[in-house]
């Protein structure tokens, strides 16, 4: 019995491309059903997005008013329940999925494979550790079923088939244990495209200065129809809000083409973006170690490069 | 030396429960002390830590893709963890805990860590031993443990381990546990034994209500770990620090996945310098990028 079960992230009504990005991973188990579970609400308009996807069997809705904002707490015995049927149970390696999957782990009691990179076979895969400093191969119990997470960056998105599987509705099992609350959710309101699934993104470092020097590297992305990140320095300088943080603790990210503007370099930074097509990096300081990865690189002062590129282009 | 098992501090209601069977006196303060303060404050935190390699350390992969180089390499409390017990301290300094207490799971070098933390502020330290490798599910097993002896409110943990990365323990222990997890916090505020936690999430800050006893992970964000004074440091050595032989404890520790090799990851070799954003233009829109 070999069957995967990926359970589906979304947010205002729609799928999130880290959704099709597990499934791809889940392509590579090589099983012949793949089942996608989307908990929500109201689930039509996700699970509708969710059955147009390449190599979906089928799609599980489950409804509840508690999905609406659902928390780990909520959703993990759900994901439990299911799990019985299936020799693997997905999510992405989002935050979403890392608050969720071990959770659920935990209650089937088997261990969790987390930030899959490589799916070696059904049960094997690969996975970084230290930071992407080492890779290592682990294999689950053939006897359980696999929990893991999958990491976006590292596999393409899945694309859309030629007609949408069908969908189905459960009834959700578990009650909500009344000890977990959402309150609220505060979002950057970025513009743009989404930093984690761009194809294009431009991170700025310590050396863009300030909140307002920032408004160099957004109008630059802007141009370019890029995703703005950061590093963890232009962050904790309180330049730009946490969620554009890439790196280690923050995005894992591969875009195409990246531009790191006034980033050095540090390892946590680099292992954000070690998967990414292009790097460039633009940096005053010649010997930054950003330079060492980086495809092109361009030294000088980004506030006087910057603008040259925007009409270059 | 270290106390051995058996000099578990019980919690102040348990103590309660003995008023009876001790002497008049006795009887007398723990009535006082229970009944007669204004809430008294009993809340405990625990404060699992994990050794792992240095943040600042480059890791290697062995030549026989055996494992990373961790001769000779300098050691530390995993950061999240160091930023989870801060917290905990901060919170206790507020007046909103009673007692903070360390924990970690390994061989006997872990003890550096734990007089760290003692050294930190943290009031005692539990150290269960083991020479094995212990995976996430196994460590929240061994954690629930220690909670069921220790019953705290708050279990704070760090978000991840810097050496597996896995970020799976303390979601794991707050299911076994049957207990609230608020993941990834950035900020933390207690009251009428409830936390409110804001998490840094994909899309943004989140906020959740927690009811307590929870399990909490640190971020980054959370606060700045004070440093160590030498009088701490000092100090520290008198603290309590009890050891606990994993085999002591009725727990399935066996791992759970099985690591077949390590391998350094593919290097990605450098580029070129361009002379100018002109020539930077020109070489993206070759390969099709512009």
């Amino acid at each position: 019995m070999s069957r995967v079960l990926i359970i589906a992230q979304h947010g205002d009504g729609s799928l999130n491309p880290a959704t099709a990005k597990t499934l791809f991973g889940a392509k590579g188990l090589r099983v012949d059903d793949i089942d996608v579970a989307v908990f929500a609400e109201d689930a039509g308009e996700v699970a509708a997005q969710a059955a147009k996807l390449d190599g979906v069997t089928r799609v599980i809705k489950l409804e509840h008013p508690d999905f609406a904002h659902p928390t780990a707490a909520r959703l993990a015995p759900e994901i439990a329940a299911l799990a019985g049927n299936y020799s693997h149970v997905l999510g992405p390696s989002t935050t979403f999925g890392r608050d969720l999957m071990p959770r659920a782990a935990a209650l089937i009691g088997v261990g969790q494979v987390s930030d899959v990179q490589e799916v070696l076979d059904s049960h094997t895969f690969k996975r970084p550790i230290y930071a992407g400093n080492a890779i290592v191969t682990v294999k689950a119990p053939a006897d359980r079923p696999v929990i893991a997470t999958i990491r976006a960056a590292s596999f393409s998105a899945a694309g859309e088939g030629e007609s949408a599987c069908e969908i189905i509705s459960r009834e959700p099992t578990a009650e909500d244990p009344g000890h977990t609350r959402f309150i609220d959710l505060e979002t950057g309101g970025g513009e743009g495209p989404d930093l984690q699934t761009a194809d294009r993104v431009v991170s700025g470092g310590r050396a863009v200065g300030s909140s307002e020097g920032f408004e160099t590297i957004y109008s630059f992305a802007k141009k370019l129809g890029a995703a703005v990140g950061a590093s963890r320095a232009a962050v904790d300088a309180g330049y730009v809000p946490n969620e554009l943080q890439v790196g280690q603790t923050g995005k894992i990210i591969a875009p195409e083409l990246y531009f790191a503007i006034g980033i050095s370099g540090a390892i946590q930074h680099l292992t954000g973006i070690k998967d990414a097509g292009t790097i460039v990096a633009i940096n005053k300081d010649a010997e930054a170690p950003i330079f060492e990865i980086a495809d092109y690189g361009l030294v000088g002062d980004l506030f006087e490069i910057l603008p040259e590129l925007e009409k270059l282009i | 030396m270290p106390r051995q098992v058996g000099a578990w501090r019980r919690p102040l209601r348990e103590r309660g429960a003995f008023a009876g069977a001790g002497p008049f006196f006795m009887q007398d303060w723990l009535q006082w002390d229970v009944f007669e303060t204004q809430e008294p404050n009993t809340m405990k935190i625990l404060v699992p830590i994990k050794r792992v390699v240095d943040y600042n350390v480059r890791v290697k992969v062995k030549s026989d893709g055996s494992g990373v180089e961790t001769e000779g390499v300098k050691m530390s409390i995993n950061p999240f963890d160091e930023i989870a017990l801060e917290e905990a301290l901060r919170i206790k300094e507020a007046g909103n805990a009673e007692e903070v207490v360390v924990c970690s799971i390994g061989g006997k070098d872990c003890q550096q860590q734990l007089r760290t933390g003692l050294a930190m502020g943290a009031d005692r330290a539990l150290h269960v031993t083991t020479d094995e490798a212990v995976q996430p599910l196994a460590a929240a097993r061994i954690l629930l443990e220690l909670i069921e002896k220790e019953g705290p409110e708050i279990v704070f943990l760090g978000k991840q381990a810097i050496d597996d990365d896995n970020s799976q323990t303390g979601q794991m222990l707050a299911a076994l546990w049957e207990r609230p997890q608020a993941t990834f916090a950035s900020k933390v505020e207690l009251a009428d034994g409830k936390a409110t936690i804001t998490r840094e999430v994909d899309a943004g800050l989140e906020r959740l209500e927690v009811d307590l006893p929870a399990v909490l992970t640190s971020d980054l964000r959370l606060n700045e770990p004070r440093f160590v004074k030498l009088p701490d440091i000092m100090k520290a050595k008198r603290k309590q620090l009890d050891e606990i032989a994993l085999d002591e404890l009725d727990v399935d520790a066996g791992a759970q996945l099985e690591v077949t090799a390590y391998e350094p990851p593919p290097t990605r070799s450098g580029g070129r310098i361009l002379e100018s954003a002109r020539e930077l233009v020109d070489e993206l829109k070759n390969k099709g990028l512009l």
